[in-house]
């Protein structure tokens, strides 16, 4: 069999899962990676690292952006002239844009967020999640090639041996395009949600400290906000301590207390850490749609029949503002940070 | 502008639902407009707003009984609705909706954009509003957080262009294109309108035209993708340990203890 996988990267950082689809495919047979942008030599040799046994590369100034159909009609072309079974990607934003497309180029289609994939000879069987992870199902695609996005922490990351090196061959890049990219507001979001091992998310709760005195002239508003910020800090103390990423619910992000980038949820992101800590989170059903792939949930709230504490493995009764930061305390004595 | 909004049928987000014999059981769960395409419907009529002589029509692709999503996006405050149904219609994959969605976007004729939900709750593969767009050869402006129509160039008879934030994993980024184009929305476009006491009526008396595949022209896409399996997801340990002390911090000191205990850090 003659496995791809894409290489996803945002700027010449690669993301995690790209990796873990690396690792996926080496245990199917040799594995070519993909890396599409501008200046991306680094990317493509950390691919190599990775374990892919070479490396098509295209290279233009026209791929530095992202776009959609410019990265399809690459792939459409690649896929069309050097006939791969399977190409594997992770699970992005780009990689769902674009694989769609190219898979109508490839008539053809895209399985996405698989959770296992079985190759069997000629035939692969993949599972996904439906209905919001209520359900798996297994699928099979009737055409070639089949194009499989995986969910991210899904599959083990492989080793990376430094130095490891392969071929690398320059193919096309299709620059034919209909939109422009203006520009980027870039957040520092530090560890990505779905890379994170371990993620610290705050609700409507983070506001809730009546003792914090917010600065004068602010308005009702502005002063809830103000005192979600000072709760997030503590949120985003533990998450740093750990090495983790800072997630949210709904109601913290319609609050403004943090941008929807960090949502998690039906209409957010579906995570799947090893630890999931909710700080004053209530746990709707939407909520908890976005951490069913979560290993162990540890709920912080203040009351006690509160749903979050239904899927926790332990719980803590009690007001966020005090539990969190003695928590960050706690772990950077036994973690010795 | 001519906008139309695409929407699918779903059953509610908080029925319970199981696999049983092979087969989908949702219980008696309700089947409601698909919640990512209520913000779709809420971009189309904020672009209908903006931009004047605008008309907002809603698209399903479903059995007879989708009507009903159609009419709370009427009732939400679209123009007019399309059912397309068809028995031979039943296992259609992401490319095939994109390719009958792309036929019934061409026989309406005139259309300058299409905006999607970004996926739905059922399928969940948010692929649609991508393979729509490259069916149409159109563009595609995904992801979008705000939607800007420019309303300036068209009286100097040039193409009217529609700029957008898409939302990212790493931030945000603006996108520009000229119309016709395909936009899917996310969350932050704002909360979808609640259907208006007018609305409501105004749904409930619609008669909402229904195309065949013979009425598109088209023949039935073949499923690429068919499900051979399906499977409850394993039954997780439930029951909760609370932590509790003296004080904060022996309560975290405990909690810490036993997290470490766990590898899960
Ligand atoms: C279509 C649809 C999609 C949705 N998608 C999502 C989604 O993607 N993600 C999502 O999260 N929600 C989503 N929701 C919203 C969801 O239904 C809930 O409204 C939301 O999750 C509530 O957020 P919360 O738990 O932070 O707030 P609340 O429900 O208000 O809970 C706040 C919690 O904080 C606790 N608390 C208060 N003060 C403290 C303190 N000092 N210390 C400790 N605990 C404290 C309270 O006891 C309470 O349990 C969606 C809803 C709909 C209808
Ligand atoms: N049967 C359908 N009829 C109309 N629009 C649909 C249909 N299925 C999907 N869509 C649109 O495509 C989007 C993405 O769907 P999906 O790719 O299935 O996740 C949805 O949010 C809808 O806007």
């Amino acid at each position: 069999m003659k496995i791809f996988v894409y290489i996803d990267h945002f700027k010449g950082e690669a993301q995690a899962t790209s990796w873990e689809a690396l690792g996926l495919a080496k245990s199917f047979g040799a594995t070519t990676a993909l890396v599409f942008g501008s200046s991306v030599d680094d990317v493509a040799k950390a691919a190599l690292e990775y374990g892919a046994d070479d490396v098509l590369v295209a290279d233009d100034p026209a791929l530095l952006d992202f776009r959609a159909e410019t990265y399809a009609s690459t792939l459409s072309a690649i896929a069309s002239s050097r006939t791969p079974d399977l190409i594997l990607f992770p699970t992005t934003t780009r990689t769902r844009e674009f694989a769609a497309m190219s898979a109508v180029d490839l008539n053809t289609n895209v399985i996405t967020d698989a959770t296992a994939v079985e190759v069997n000879g000629d035939s692969i069987v993949v599972t996904r999640p439906i209905y919001e992870g209520k359900l798996f199902e297994k699928v099979t695609a009737s055409a070639k090639p089949q194009l499989i996005t995986l969910r991210g922490r899904a599959f083990p990351k492989p080793e990376k041996t430094a130095g490891k090196t392969g071929t690398i061959t320059k193919v096309e890049a299709k620059t034919d395009a209909l939109t422009t990219v203006e520009g980027y507001s870039v957040a520092d979001v530090g560890v990505s949600l779905n890379d994170a091992g371990v993620i610290v998310s705050g609700g409507r709760g983070v506001s809730n400290n009546p003792s914090l005195q917010p600065p004068a002239g602010l308005d009702d508003k502005q002063a809830e906000i103000w005192r979600a910020h000072q709760g997030f800090k503590l949120v985003g103390e533990l998450a740093s301590t750990l090495g983790g990423a800072v997630g949210a619910s709904r109601a913290a992000v319609d609050g403004g207390y943090i941008p929807y980038s960090n949502q998690v949820g039906q209409t957010g992101k579906v995570v799947a850490p090893d630890l999931y800590i909710a700080c004053g989170i209530s746990g709707a059903i939407q909520h908890l749609a976005g951490i069913r792939s979560a290993k162990m949930v540890v709920a912080i709230n203040k009351d006690p029949d509160a749903p979050i504490f239904k899927v926790a493995r332990y719980g803590v009764v009690g007001d966020l503002f005090q539990i969190v930061p003695a928590l960050t305390e706690a772990f950077k004595k036994k973690l010795g940070k | 502008m001519k906008i139309i909004a695409c929407i699918k049928q779903v059953p509610d987000s908080e029925a319970k639902i199981k696999a049983e014999n092979g087969q989908i059981n949702t219980g008696d769960a309700p089947l409601v407009i698909n919640p990512f395409d209520e913000y779709a419907v809420e971009g189309a009529l904020q672009q209908r707003e903006a931009v004047s002589g605008s008309t907002v029509t809603a698209l399903c692709i479903g059995p007879e009984s989708a009507k009903e999503a159609l009419k709370h996006a009427l009732a939400m405050g679209a123009d007019d609705a399309i059912l397309v149904s068809d028995p031979a219609l039943n296992d259609l994959d992401t490319v095939g909706a994109a390719r009958v969605l792309a036929a019934a976007i061409q026989k309406v004729g005139g259309v300058d954009m299409v905006v999607f939900g970004r996926q739905t709750l059922d399928n969940g593969s948010g692929l649609t509003s991508a393979q729509t767009a490259r069916a149409l050869g159109w563009s595609l402006l995904g992801l979008a957080g705000q939607i800007k129509v420019d309303t300036l160039s068209e009286s100097k008879g040039e193409e009217r262009s529609v700029s957008v934030e898409r939302v990212i994993e790493e931030g945000r980024q603006s996108v520009k294109a000229n119309l016709p184009a395909v936009i899917s929305v996310v969350q932050s476009i704002g909360e979808p309108r609640y259907p208006s006491f007018m609305g409501i009526r105004k749904a409930s008396k619609a008669e909402i035209p229904v195309w065949s595949l013979s009425d598109l022209g088209i023949a039935a896409p073949d499923a690429i993708i068919t499900r051979s399996e399906l499977m409850n997801p394993p039954a997780r340990d439930t029951s909760v340990e609370i932590i509790s002390g003296e004080s904060a911090a022996e309560i975290a000191d405990k909690l810490a203890d036993k997290l470490i205990a766990e590898k899960v850090l």
